[in-house]
Protein backbone atom coordinates (compact mmCIF):
# COMPACT_ATOMS: atom_id res chain seq x y z
CA UNK A 1 0.00 0.00 0.00
CA UNK A 2 1.53 3.32 -0.84
CA UNK A 3 1.98 6.03 1.73
CA UNK A 4 2.76 8.75 -0.56
CA UNK A 5 0.05 11.48 0.14
CA UNK A 6 -2.08 12.50 -3.31
CA UNK A 7 -1.22 15.93 -3.96
CA UNK A 8 -3.98 19.06 -4.42
CA UNK A 9 -6.63 17.02 -2.41
CA UNK A 10 -8.32 18.46 0.34
CA UNK A 11 -8.34 16.24 3.47
CA UNK A 12 -11.99 14.62 3.54
CA UNK A 13 -13.98 15.09 6.39
CA UNK A 14 -14.18 13.03 9.29
CA UNK A 15 -17.65 11.44 8.52
CA UNK A 16 -20.58 11.63 5.63
CA UNK A 17 -22.74 14.64 5.80
CA UNK A 18 -26.18 13.28 6.92
CA UNK A 19 -27.71 15.62 5.54
CA UNK A 20 -26.91 17.51 1.97
CA UNK A 21 -28.44 21.91 2.59
CA UNK A 22 -25.78 23.14 0.75
CA UNK A 23 -23.15 23.50 -1.48
CA UNK A 24 -20.38 23.06 1.23
CA UNK A 25 -22.05 20.00 2.22
CA UNK A 26 -22.05 18.55 -1.77
CA UNK A 27 -18.22 19.39 -1.50
CA UNK A 28 -17.81 17.66 1.48
CA UNK A 29 -19.53 14.40 0.11
CA UNK A 30 -17.83 14.37 -2.88
CA UNK A 31 -14.17 14.99 -1.28
CA UNK A 32 -15.00 12.02 0.72
CA UNK A 33 -15.79 9.90 -1.95
CA UNK A 34 -12.74 10.91 -4.06
CA UNK A 35 -10.35 10.25 -1.80
CA UNK A 36 -11.73 6.36 -1.20
CA UNK A 37 -11.93 6.37 -5.01
CA UNK A 38 -8.10 7.08 -5.22
CA UNK A 39 -6.92 5.18 -2.91
CA UNK A 40 -5.00 2.51 -4.24
CA UNK A 41 -5.89 -0.83 -4.61
CA UNK A 42 -4.92 -4.36 -2.43
CA UNK A 43 -3.01 -6.79 -3.60
CA UNK A 44 -6.01 -8.21 -4.54
CA UNK A 45 -7.65 -5.27 -6.60
CA UNK A 46 -10.49 -4.75 -3.85
CA UNK A 47 -11.54 -1.38 -2.34
CA UNK A 48 -8.83 -1.20 0.80
CA UNK A 49 -10.30 -2.58 3.82
CA UNK A 50 -9.34 -0.19 6.46
CA UNK A 51 -9.74 3.87 6.45
CA UNK A 52 -7.21 6.52 7.10
CA UNK A 53 -8.61 6.99 10.42
CA UNK A 54 -8.65 3.58 11.55
CA UNK A 55 -12.58 2.18 11.20
CA UNK A 56 -13.22 -0.48 8.67
CA UNK A 57 -14.08 0.95 5.17
CA UNK A 58 -17.14 -1.06 5.12
CA UNK A 59 -18.01 1.48 7.86
CA UNK A 60 -17.56 4.67 6.08
CA UNK A 61 -18.96 3.31 3.00
CA UNK A 62 -22.30 2.34 4.77
CA UNK A 63 -22.65 5.69 6.34
CA UNK A 64 -23.34 7.65 2.71
CA UNK A 65 -23.69 4.60 0.47
CA UNK A 66 -26.94 2.53 0.29
CA UNK A 67 -26.22 -1.29 0.14
CA UNK A 68 -29.01 -3.17 -2.02
CA UNK A 69 -29.98 -7.13 -2.09
CA UNK A 70 -26.81 -8.16 -4.12
CA UNK A 71 -24.69 -5.49 -3.17
CA UNK A 72 -23.10 -4.20 -0.08
CA UNK A 73 -21.87 -0.39 0.23
CA UNK A 74 -18.52 -1.65 0.26
CA UNK A 75 -18.49 -3.61 -3.00
CA UNK A 76 -20.56 -0.93 -4.64
CA UNK A 77 -17.97 1.78 -3.66
CA UNK A 78 -15.49 -0.63 -4.66
CA UNK A 79 -16.67 -0.95 -8.21
CA UNK A 80 -15.80 2.84 -8.71
CA UNK A 81 -12.35 1.95 -7.25
CA UNK A 82 -11.77 0.13 -9.58
CA UNK A 83 -12.82 1.26 -12.45
CA UNK A 84 -10.79 4.57 -11.18
CA UNK A 85 -7.76 2.91 -11.22
CA UNK A 86 -8.18 0.58 -14.16
CA UNK A 87 -8.77 3.28 -16.52
CA UNK A 88 -5.69 4.96 -15.74
CA UNK A 89 -3.24 2.29 -15.56
CA UNK A 90 -4.78 1.45 -18.86
CA UNK A 91 -3.74 4.88 -20.18
CA UNK A 92 0.03 4.89 -18.76
CA UNK A 93 0.40 1.75 -19.93
CA UNK A 94 -0.30 2.48 -23.59
CA UNK A 95 1.66 5.88 -23.23
CA UNK A 96 4.43 4.49 -21.94
CA UNK A 97 5.45 1.29 -24.36
CA UNK A 98 9.22 2.10 -23.83
CA UNK A 99 9.30 2.87 -20.00
CA UNK A 100 7.05 -0.48 -19.46
CA UNK A 101 9.50 -2.33 -21.59
CA UNK A 102 12.54 -1.59 -19.68
CA UNK A 103 11.27 -1.92 -16.18
CA UNK A 104 8.96 -4.80 -17.03
CA UNK A 105 5.03 -4.95 -16.50
CA UNK A 106 5.13 -5.55 -12.80
CA UNK A 107 7.52 -3.08 -11.81
CA UNK A 108 6.35 -0.49 -14.34
CA UNK A 109 2.66 -1.29 -12.72
CA UNK A 110 3.58 0.04 -9.06
CA UNK A 111 5.55 3.13 -10.44
CA UNK A 112 2.45 3.96 -11.85
CA UNK A 113 0.55 3.48 -8.94
CA UNK A 114 2.37 5.29 -6.84
CA UNK A 115 2.54 8.32 -9.50
CA UNK A 116 -1.06 8.04 -9.56
CA UNK A 117 -1.52 7.93 -5.99
CA UNK A 118 1.14 11.36 -5.35
CA UNK A 119 0.00 12.69 -8.54
CA UNK A 120 -3.92 11.92 -9.60
CA UNK A 121 -4.93 13.98 -12.86
CA UNK A 122 -5.09 17.83 -12.49
CA UNK A 123 -6.25 17.90 -15.52
CA UNK A 124 -9.92 18.08 -17.26
CA UNK A 125 -8.26 15.71 -20.49
CA UNK A 126 -6.83 12.46 -19.57
CA UNK A 127 -3.65 13.19 -22.66
CA UNK A 128 -2.12 15.22 -19.71
CA UNK A 129 -1.72 12.31 -17.03
CA UNK A 130 1.52 11.78 -18.01
CA UNK A 131 3.18 14.89 -17.55
CA UNK A 132 4.58 14.45 -13.81
CA UNK A 133 5.75 11.34 -14.44
CA UNK A 134 9.35 12.26 -15.27
CA UNK A 135 9.60 14.44 -12.22
CA UNK A 136 8.21 11.84 -9.82
CA UNK A 137 10.76 9.19 -11.00
CA UNK A 138 13.82 11.61 -9.57
CA UNK A 139 12.11 12.51 -6.68
CA UNK A 140 10.96 8.09 -6.19
CA UNK A 141 13.99 6.67 -7.28
CA UNK A 142 14.30 3.37 -5.63
CA UNK A 143 11.03 3.09 -7.79
CA UNK A 144 12.77 2.53 -10.86
CA UNK A 145 16.48 1.63 -9.71
CA UNK A 146 18.71 0.26 -11.08
CA UNK A 147 18.04 2.00 -14.12
CA UNK A 148 16.77 5.32 -12.52
CA UNK A 149 18.57 7.93 -14.60
CA UNK A 150 17.74 5.79 -18.09
CA UNK A 151 13.84 5.48 -16.94
CA UNK A 152 13.51 9.21 -16.29
CA UNK A 153 15.54 9.26 -20.30
CA UNK A 154 12.85 7.55 -21.55
CA UNK A 155 9.94 9.11 -19.89
CA UNK A 156 11.13 12.45 -21.03
CA UNK A 157 11.32 11.31 -24.24
CA UNK A 158 7.50 9.58 -24.45
CA UNK A 159 6.20 12.50 -23.12
CA UNK A 160 7.90 14.48 -26.10
CA UNK A 161 6.10 12.36 -28.47
CA UNK A 162 2.64 13.26 -26.74
CA UNK A 163 3.56 17.46 -26.57
CA UNK A 164 4.66 16.69 -30.79
CA UNK A 165 1.46 14.97 -31.41
CA UNK A 166 -1.27 17.55 -29.96
CA UNK A 167 0.43 20.92 -29.03
CA UNK A 168 0.02 23.66 -30.81
CA UNK A 169 2.24 25.42 -33.71
CA UNK A 170 2.56 29.12 -34.64
CA UNK A 171 3.18 30.44 -38.45
CA UNK A 172 6.60 29.51 -39.40
CA UNK A 173 9.07 31.93 -40.19
CA UNK A 174 9.80 33.05 -43.77
CA UNK A 175 12.73 34.20 -45.61
CA UNK A 176 11.22 37.87 -45.41
CA UNK A 177 11.12 37.74 -41.99
CA UNK A 178 15.06 36.94 -41.76
CA UNK A 179 15.57 39.99 -44.43
CA UNK A 180 13.21 42.22 -42.60
CA UNK A 181 14.79 42.31 -39.03
CA UNK A 182 18.95 42.72 -38.62
CA UNK A 183 19.83 39.08 -36.58
CA UNK A 184 20.92 41.61 -33.46
CA UNK A 185 17.96 41.73 -33.22
CA UNK A 186 15.56 39.26 -34.53
CA UNK A 187 14.44 36.85 -31.82
CA UNK A 188 12.92 33.55 -32.61
CA UNK A 189 11.20 31.02 -31.13
CA UNK A 190 10.55 27.59 -31.48
CA UNK A 191 7.38 25.49 -32.12
CA UNK A 192 5.71 24.78 -28.65
CA UNK A 193 5.38 20.99 -30.69
CA UNK A 194 9.07 20.86 -30.28
CA UNK A 195 10.90 19.33 -27.72
CA UNK A 196 14.57 19.53 -27.39
CA UNK A 197 16.13 16.41 -25.42
CA UNK A 198 19.88 16.05 -24.49
CA UNK A 199 19.76 12.45 -23.31
CA UNK A 200 22.59 9.74 -22.38
CA UNK A 201 21.35 6.92 -23.88
CA UNK A 202 19.52 6.05 -27.60
CA UNK A 203 16.40 5.96 -26.24
CA UNK A 204 15.11 6.86 -29.77
CA UNK A 205 16.16 3.29 -31.24
CA UNK A 206 15.83 1.90 -27.84
CA UNK A 207 11.09 2.79 -28.07
CA UNK A 208 11.40 1.98 -32.33
CA UNK A 209 12.54 -1.57 -31.30
CA UNK A 210 10.15 -1.88 -28.31
CA UNK A 211 7.33 -0.68 -30.73
CA UNK A 212 8.51 -3.01 -33.26
CA UNK A 213 8.69 -5.74 -31.26
CA UNK A 214 5.19 -5.04 -29.86
CA UNK A 215 3.53 -4.89 -33.23
CA UNK A 216 5.26 -8.03 -34.50
CA UNK A 217 3.60 -9.36 -31.78
CA UNK A 218 0.53 -8.01 -32.17
CA UNK A 219 0.67 -8.67 -35.47
CA UNK A 220 1.56 -12.75 -35.09
CA UNK A 221 -1.11 -13.35 -32.20
CA UNK A 222 -5.11 -13.15 -31.85
CA UNK A 223 -5.18 -13.42 -28.26
CA UNK A 224 -6.22 -10.67 -26.26
CA UNK A 225 -3.42 -9.11 -24.27
CA UNK A 226 -2.20 -12.67 -23.51
CA UNK A 227 1.23 -12.08 -22.49
CA UNK A 228 1.80 -8.95 -20.18
CA UNK A 229 5.14 -10.88 -18.69
CA UNK A 230 7.36 -10.47 -22.12
CA UNK A 231 9.73 -13.81 -22.23
CA UNK A 232 13.40 -13.19 -22.31
CA UNK A 233 14.07 -14.26 -25.56
CA UNK A 234 11.79 -10.99 -26.69
CA UNK A 235 12.91 -8.52 -24.58
CA UNK A 236 14.74 -5.45 -26.28
CA UNK A 237 18.16 -4.98 -24.70
CA UNK A 238 18.34 -2.16 -22.92
CA UNK A 239 20.29 0.91 -25.03
CA UNK A 240 23.90 1.37 -24.27
CA UNK A 241 25.21 4.43 -22.80
CA UNK A 242 25.91 7.25 -25.57
CA UNK A 243 25.17 10.89 -25.73
CA UNK A 244 22.74 11.81 -28.21
CA UNK A 245 20.34 15.28 -29.00
CA UNK A 246 16.96 14.89 -30.53
CA UNK A 247 14.52 16.88 -31.49
CA UNK A 248 10.87 15.48 -30.99
CA UNK A 249 8.72 16.86 -33.65
CA UNK A 250 5.66 16.47 -35.88
CA UNK A 251 6.08 17.13 -39.97
CA UNK A 252 2.83 16.99 -41.87
CA UNK A 253 0.66 15.44 -38.51
CA UNK A 254 3.18 12.94 -38.05
CA UNK A 255 5.69 12.41 -35.20
CA UNK A 256 9.58 11.77 -35.98
CA UNK A 257 12.62 12.29 -34.14
CA UNK A 258 15.45 13.97 -35.81
CA UNK A 259 19.02 13.72 -34.25
CA UNK A 260 20.78 16.85 -33.81
CA UNK A 261 24.65 17.68 -33.77
CA UNK A 262 25.30 19.06 -30.62
CA UNK A 263 26.26 22.56 -31.66
CA UNK A 264 22.69 22.57 -33.69
CA UNK A 265 21.28 21.38 -30.62
CA UNK A 266 23.08 24.57 -27.84
CA UNK A 267 21.86 26.60 -30.82
CA UNK A 268 18.15 25.45 -30.80
CA UNK A 269 18.38 25.69 -26.83
CA UNK A 270 19.64 29.50 -27.09
CA UNK A 271 16.90 30.14 -29.43
CA UNK A 272 14.27 28.27 -26.99
CA UNK A 273 15.92 30.68 -23.86
CA UNK A 274 14.70 33.89 -26.06
CA UNK A 275 18.29 35.13 -26.70
CA UNK A 276 18.41 36.98 -30.21
CA UNK A 277 19.58 35.09 -33.34
CA UNK A 278 23.37 36.54 -33.59
CA UNK A 279 23.48 35.56 -29.63
CA UNK A 280 22.20 32.15 -30.21
CA UNK A 281 24.23 31.14 -32.75
CA UNK A 282 27.35 32.03 -30.97
CA UNK A 283 26.15 29.24 -28.49
CA UNK A 284 26.85 26.49 -31.03
CA UNK A 285 30.76 27.12 -30.12
CA UNK A 286 33.63 28.35 -32.29
CA UNK A 287 34.31 25.06 -34.55
CA UNK A 288 31.18 25.88 -36.25
CA UNK A 289 31.22 26.79 -39.66
CA UNK A 290 29.10 29.75 -41.07
CA UNK A 291 28.06 27.31 -43.72
CA UNK A 292 26.75 24.79 -41.04
CA UNK A 293 24.79 27.02 -39.27
CA UNK A 294 23.24 28.04 -42.93
CA UNK A 295 22.29 24.27 -43.48
CA UNK A 296 20.76 23.98 -40.09
CA UNK A 297 18.75 26.68 -40.31
CA UNK A 298 17.64 25.93 -43.84
CA UNK A 299 16.96 22.11 -42.27
CA UNK A 300 14.91 24.14 -39.27
CA UNK A 301 12.62 26.42 -41.33
CA UNK A 302 12.16 23.61 -43.99
CA UNK A 303 10.64 21.74 -40.94
CA UNK A 304 8.65 24.67 -39.73
CA UNK A 305 10.15 24.59 -36.44
CA UNK A 306 11.05 28.17 -36.01
CA UNK A 307 8.42 30.98 -35.58
CA UNK A 308 8.96 34.65 -34.16
CA UNK A 309 8.82 35.36 -30.91
CA UNK B 1 -39.10 15.61 -30.01
CA UNK B 2 -37.65 16.47 -33.51
CA UNK B 3 -36.58 20.18 -33.61
CA UNK B 4 -36.37 22.22 -30.61
CA UNK B 5 -34.80 24.50 -28.65
CA UNK B 6 -32.59 22.43 -26.79
CA UNK B 7 -31.10 20.60 -30.06
CA UNK B 8 -31.00 24.06 -31.75
CA UNK B 9 -33.87 23.49 -33.63
CA UNK B 10 -32.23 21.04 -35.97
CA UNK B 11 -33.94 17.65 -37.07
CA UNK B 12 -30.96 15.16 -36.99
CA UNK B 13 -31.40 11.73 -37.66
CA UNK B 14 -29.72 8.62 -36.70
CA UNK B 15 -25.55 9.16 -36.03
CA UNK B 16 -22.63 7.82 -35.04
CA UNK B 17 -19.56 8.36 -32.41
CA UNK B 18 -16.50 9.20 -34.79
CA UNK B 19 -13.66 6.94 -33.09
CA UNK B 20 -10.18 6.72 -34.14
CA UNK B 21 -10.03 3.20 -36.01
CA UNK B 22 -12.41 4.55 -38.35
CA UNK B 23 -11.26 6.98 -39.42
CA UNK B 24 -9.42 5.82 -42.52
CA UNK B 25 -12.63 4.36 -43.70
CA UNK B 26 -14.48 7.62 -43.30
CA UNK B 27 -12.04 10.01 -45.14
CA UNK B 28 -11.29 7.68 -48.10
CA UNK B 29 -14.98 6.31 -48.23
CA UNK B 30 -16.96 9.20 -47.55
CA UNK B 31 -19.75 6.75 -46.20
CA UNK B 32 -23.20 8.42 -46.07
CA UNK B 33 -23.67 9.14 -42.43
CA UNK B 34 -26.24 11.87 -40.97
CA UNK B 35 -24.14 13.07 -38.06
CA UNK B 36 -21.05 12.23 -36.06
CA UNK B 37 -20.67 12.62 -32.21
CA UNK B 38 -17.61 13.75 -31.20
CA UNK B 39 -15.69 13.69 -27.66
CA UNK B 40 -15.05 17.25 -27.20
CA UNK B 41 -12.22 16.22 -25.00
CA UNK B 42 -10.45 14.30 -28.03
CA UNK B 43 -10.33 17.59 -29.82
CA UNK B 44 -10.04 20.36 -27.11
CA UNK B 45 -5.87 20.13 -28.50
CA UNK B 46 -3.70 23.25 -29.68
CA UNK B 47 -3.18 21.72 -32.57
CA UNK B 48 -1.67 18.17 -34.54
CA UNK B 49 -3.49 15.46 -36.23
CA UNK B 50 -6.86 15.85 -34.15
CA UNK B 51 -7.57 19.06 -35.44
CA UNK B 52 -6.82 17.90 -39.04
CA UNK B 53 -8.92 14.91 -39.18
CA UNK B 54 -11.70 16.97 -37.63
CA UNK B 55 -11.66 19.88 -40.23
CA UNK B 56 -11.21 17.22 -43.13
CA UNK B 57 -14.62 15.61 -41.31
CA UNK B 58 -16.28 18.93 -40.67
CA UNK B 59 -15.87 19.38 -44.37
CA UNK B 60 -17.99 17.07 -45.08
CA UNK B 61 -20.34 15.91 -42.40
CA UNK B 62 -22.58 17.45 -39.56
CA UNK B 63 -21.03 17.01 -35.99
CA UNK B 64 -22.14 17.43 -32.53
CA UNK B 65 -20.19 18.03 -29.57
CA UNK B 66 -20.29 15.35 -26.50
CA UNK B 67 -18.04 15.77 -23.49
CA UNK B 68 -17.10 13.63 -20.46
CA UNK B 69 -15.33 16.17 -18.12
CA UNK B 70 -17.42 19.22 -17.55
CA UNK B 71 -18.84 17.62 -14.24
CA UNK B 72 -21.96 20.16 -14.34
CA UNK B 73 -22.34 18.44 -10.50
CA UNK B 74 -19.20 18.33 -9.36
CA UNK B 75 -19.09 21.28 -6.27
CA UNK B 76 -16.15 23.02 -7.67
CA UNK B 77 -16.42 26.17 -10.34
CA UNK B 78 -15.69 25.21 -13.89
CA UNK B 79 -12.10 25.34 -14.74
CA UNK B 80 -11.61 27.89 -16.94
CA UNK B 81 -8.98 26.48 -19.29
CA UNK B 82 -11.83 24.03 -19.75
CA UNK B 83 -14.02 26.60 -20.64
CA UNK B 84 -12.21 28.63 -23.07
CA UNK B 85 -10.75 26.06 -25.10
CA UNK B 86 -14.60 24.14 -25.31
CA UNK B 87 -15.75 27.30 -26.72
CA UNK B 88 -12.80 27.78 -29.14
CA UNK B 89 -14.17 24.23 -30.04
CA UNK B 90 -17.75 25.02 -30.47
CA UNK B 91 -17.04 27.75 -32.92
CA UNK B 92 -15.31 25.79 -35.08
CA UNK B 93 -17.24 23.16 -34.77
CA UNK B 94 -20.19 24.82 -35.05
CA UNK B 95 -22.21 22.57 -33.17
CA UNK B 96 -25.86 23.11 -33.05
CA UNK B 97 -26.31 21.48 -29.20
CA UNK B 98 -23.60 20.75 -26.81
CA UNK B 99 -24.11 17.14 -24.24
CA UNK B 100 -22.21 16.71 -21.02
CA UNK B 101 -23.55 14.39 -18.10
CA UNK B 102 -25.72 14.62 -15.33
CA UNK B 103 -22.71 13.33 -13.14
CA UNK B 104 -19.71 14.39 -10.88
CA UNK B 105 -16.03 13.99 -11.08
CA UNK B 106 -13.46 16.60 -10.27
CA UNK B 107 -12.83 17.90 -6.35
CA UNK B 108 -10.27 20.45 -5.51
CA UNK B 109 -9.38 20.41 -8.64
CA UNK B 110 -8.84 16.94 -9.19
CA UNK B 111 -10.11 14.83 -11.97
CA UNK B 112 -11.46 11.32 -11.61
CA UNK B 113 -12.24 10.76 -15.23
CA UNK B 114 -15.27 8.91 -14.22
CA UNK B 115 -19.41 9.91 -14.42
CA UNK B 116 -19.66 9.68 -10.88
CA UNK B 117 -23.72 9.45 -9.63
CA UNK B 118 -25.38 12.58 -8.45
CA UNK B 119 -26.60 12.62 -4.85
CA UNK B 120 -30.20 13.50 -5.47
CA UNK B 121 -31.13 16.52 -3.53
CA UNK B 122 -32.67 20.01 -3.76
CA UNK B 123 -29.01 21.30 -3.05
CA UNK B 124 -27.36 19.60 -5.75
CA UNK B 125 -29.85 20.29 -8.02
CA UNK B 126 -29.80 23.83 -6.92
CA UNK B 127 -26.22 23.94 -7.64
CA UNK B 128 -26.16 21.62 -11.11
CA UNK B 129 -28.63 24.02 -12.84
CA UNK B 130 -26.40 27.03 -11.90
CA UNK B 131 -23.35 25.72 -13.19
CA UNK B 132 -25.05 24.42 -16.63
CA UNK B 133 -26.53 27.66 -16.89
CA UNK B 134 -22.85 29.02 -16.28
CA UNK B 135 -21.27 27.07 -18.85
CA UNK B 136 -24.65 27.32 -21.55
CA UNK B 137 -24.49 31.14 -20.83
CA UNK B 138 -20.29 31.22 -21.97
CA UNK B 139 -20.52 28.62 -24.73
CA UNK B 140 -23.63 30.58 -26.09
CA UNK B 141 -25.04 26.97 -27.30
CA UNK B 142 -27.81 25.17 -26.30
CA UNK B 143 -26.84 22.40 -23.67
CA UNK B 144 -28.59 19.16 -23.17
CA UNK B 145 -27.71 17.15 -20.24
CA UNK B 146 -27.30 13.52 -20.08
CA UNK B 147 -28.56 10.72 -17.68
CA UNK B 148 -25.56 8.17 -16.38
CA UNK B 149 -25.20 4.31 -15.69
CA UNK B 150 -24.80 3.80 -11.94
CA UNK B 151 -24.17 1.53 -9.59
CA UNK B 152 -24.36 3.06 -6.01
CA UNK B 153 -27.14 5.36 -4.60
CA UNK B 154 -26.42 7.57 -2.34
CA UNK B 155 -28.68 7.64 1.79
CA UNK B 156 -28.82 11.51 1.51
CA UNK B 157 -30.87 10.92 -1.92
CA UNK B 158 -34.16 12.96 -1.36
CA UNK B 159 -36.17 11.72 -4.72
CA UNK B 160 -35.60 9.83 -7.33
CA UNK B 161 -32.96 10.28 -10.35
CA UNK B 162 -35.65 11.17 -12.87
CA UNK B 163 -37.15 13.58 -10.73
CA UNK B 164 -33.80 14.99 -9.79
CA UNK B 165 -32.82 15.49 -13.80
CA UNK B 166 -36.46 16.68 -14.05
CA UNK B 167 -35.39 19.29 -11.61
CA UNK B 168 -32.35 20.04 -12.88
CA UNK B 169 -33.66 20.70 -16.46
CA UNK B 170 -36.34 22.75 -15.06
CA UNK B 171 -34.19 25.46 -12.93
CA UNK B 172 -31.17 25.19 -15.91
CA UNK B 173 -34.06 25.46 -18.76
CA UNK B 174 -31.89 23.10 -20.52
CA UNK B 175 -32.43 20.21 -22.56
CA UNK B 176 -31.94 15.96 -21.93
CA UNK B 177 -29.70 13.75 -23.95
CA UNK B 178 -32.13 11.10 -22.55
CA UNK B 179 -29.38 7.37 -22.95
CA UNK B 180 -32.16 4.79 -22.67
CA UNK B 181 -29.37 2.00 -22.40
CA UNK B 182 -28.11 4.18 -19.24
CA UNK B 183 -31.84 3.92 -17.35
CA UNK B 184 -32.17 0.42 -18.19
CA UNK B 185 -28.31 -0.22 -16.62
CA UNK B 186 -29.43 2.11 -13.37
CA UNK B 187 -33.07 0.58 -13.18
CA UNK B 188 -31.42 -2.93 -13.14
CA UNK B 189 -28.26 -1.97 -10.72
CA UNK B 190 -30.82 -0.01 -8.47
CA UNK B 191 -34.07 -2.31 -9.00
CA UNK B 192 -36.61 0.83 -10.58
CA UNK B 193 -38.83 0.42 -13.57
CA UNK B 194 -36.92 2.05 -16.43
CA UNK B 195 -40.26 2.95 -17.77
CA UNK B 196 -41.34 4.82 -14.67
CA UNK B 197 -38.29 7.33 -15.57
CA UNK B 198 -38.98 7.53 -19.14
CA UNK B 199 -42.54 8.25 -18.34
CA UNK B 200 -41.40 10.78 -16.06
CA UNK B 201 -38.85 13.40 -17.79
CA UNK B 202 -40.46 16.46 -19.39
CA UNK B 203 -40.28 14.65 -23.18
CA UNK B 204 -40.45 18.66 -24.86
CA UNK B 205 -36.51 18.78 -23.20
CA UNK B 206 -35.70 15.87 -25.05
CA UNK B 207 -33.18 17.00 -27.65
CA UNK B 208 -31.33 13.57 -28.28
CA UNK B 209 -30.93 10.03 -27.29
CA UNK B 210 -28.00 7.78 -27.06
CA UNK B 211 -28.31 3.88 -27.21
CA UNK B 212 -25.47 1.59 -26.26
CA UNK B 213 -24.90 -2.25 -25.07
CA UNK B 214 -24.17 -3.29 -21.76
CA UNK B 215 -22.34 -6.33 -19.78
CA UNK B 216 -24.50 -8.53 -17.69
CA UNK B 217 -22.51 -9.59 -14.44
CA UNK B 218 -23.74 -11.74 -11.46
CA UNK B 219 -24.73 -9.04 -9.31
CA UNK B 220 -24.43 -5.87 -11.46
CA UNK B 221 -24.67 -4.44 -15.13
CA UNK B 222 -21.62 -2.39 -16.79
CA UNK B 223 -22.23 0.32 -19.05
CA UNK B 224 -19.94 -1.42 -21.27
CA UNK B 225 -20.14 0.58 -24.88
CA UNK B 226 -18.77 -3.05 -26.34
CA UNK B 227 -21.68 -4.80 -28.35
CA UNK B 228 -24.84 -4.06 -30.05
CA UNK B 229 -27.93 -2.71 -28.20
CA UNK B 230 -29.82 -5.35 -26.43
CA UNK B 231 -33.69 -6.05 -27.33
CA UNK B 232 -35.17 -4.46 -23.93
CA UNK B 233 -32.98 -1.19 -24.61
CA UNK B 234 -34.25 -1.32 -27.79
CA UNK B 235 -37.98 -1.77 -26.72
CA UNK B 236 -37.33 1.30 -24.33
CA UNK B 237 -35.92 3.36 -26.71
CA UNK B 238 -38.92 2.65 -28.98
CA UNK B 239 -41.09 3.67 -26.07
CA UNK B 240 -39.26 6.59 -25.08
CA UNK B 241 -39.68 7.83 -28.90
CA UNK B 242 -43.09 7.33 -29.04
CA UNK B 243 -43.08 9.69 -26.06
CA UNK B 244 -40.43 12.08 -27.02
CA UNK B 245 -40.81 12.12 -30.88
CA UNK B 246 -38.02 10.70 -33.48
CA UNK B 247 -35.69 12.38 -31.58
CA UNK B 248 -31.52 12.60 -33.00
CA UNK B 249 -30.51 9.55 -32.20
CA UNK B 250 -26.91 8.06 -31.62
CA UNK B 251 -25.43 4.74 -30.95
CA UNK B 252 -22.33 4.71 -28.98
CA UNK B 253 -19.28 2.01 -29.42
CA UNK B 254 -16.37 2.60 -28.12
CA UNK B 255 -14.75 -0.40 -26.72
CA UNK B 256 -13.75 -3.65 -28.88
CA UNK B 257 -15.00 -1.30 -31.97
CA UNK B 258 -15.55 -3.50 -34.90
CA UNK B 259 -15.73 -2.27 -38.24
CA UNK B 260 -17.00 1.20 -39.39
CA UNK B 261 -20.26 -0.82 -41.10
CA UNK B 262 -21.13 -2.94 -37.95
CA UNK B 263 -20.97 -0.08 -36.22
CA UNK B 264 -23.61 1.87 -38.37
CA UNK B 265 -25.50 -0.80 -39.47
CA UNK B 266 -26.22 -1.26 -35.59
CA UNK B 267 -27.02 2.26 -35.31
CA UNK B 268 -29.74 2.73 -38.44
CA UNK B 269 -31.52 -0.67 -36.83
CA UNK B 270 -33.14 2.48 -34.42
CA UNK B 271 -34.77 3.13 -37.79
CA UNK B 272 -37.10 0.29 -37.36
CA UNK B 273 -38.26 1.43 -34.07
CA UNK B 274 -39.18 5.25 -35.09
CA UNK B 275 -40.96 4.11 -38.08
CA UNK B 276 -43.28 2.39 -35.18
CA UNK B 277 -43.33 6.27 -33.17
CA UNK B 278 -44.27 8.05 -36.02
CA UNK B 279 -47.43 5.91 -36.37
CA UNK B 280 -48.43 6.95 -32.78
CA UNK B 281 -50.04 9.91 -31.24
CA UNK B 282 -47.31 11.94 -29.27
CA UNK B 283 -48.30 12.30 -26.08
CA UNK B 284 -47.68 15.78 -24.30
Amino acid sequence: MSRILATGLKAPPPHAPRRLATTADVLKLQRLMTHLLVRPLTKQDGLQPTWIDGRPTAAVAAEFIKSNDRLTSFERLQLYNRMYWFRLLDIMHDDNPGLRALLGEKKFTRLTEAYLAKYPSRSFTLRNLGSRLAQFIREQPRLTAPHTALAHAVTRFEWAQTVAFDEGAHPGLTAADLKRTPPARLKIALQPYLSLLALDWPVDDYVIAVKQRDALRGAASNAVDSARVVPRSRQVARPRRGRIYLGVHRYHHRLFYKRLERPAFLILTALAAGRPLASAVTAGGRGVKPAQVSGWFATWMELGWLCRR
Amino acid sequence: MPANPFNGQTDYGIGIGLRVPHYAHILEQKPVVDWFEIISENFMVDGGRPLEVLDDILEQYRVVQHGVSMYFGSADKPDRTHLKKLKALVKRTKTPWLSDHLCWGSVDGTYTHDLLPMPYTFASAKHTAEKIKMVRDYLEVPICVENVSSYAEFHVSEMTEWEFLTEVVERADCGILLDVNNIYVSAQNHGFNPYAYVNGVPHHRVGQMHVAGHTKFEKYILDTHDHPVLDPVWKLYAHATKLCGVTATLLEWDDKIPSFQEVHDEALKANEFIDGAKQAPRKK
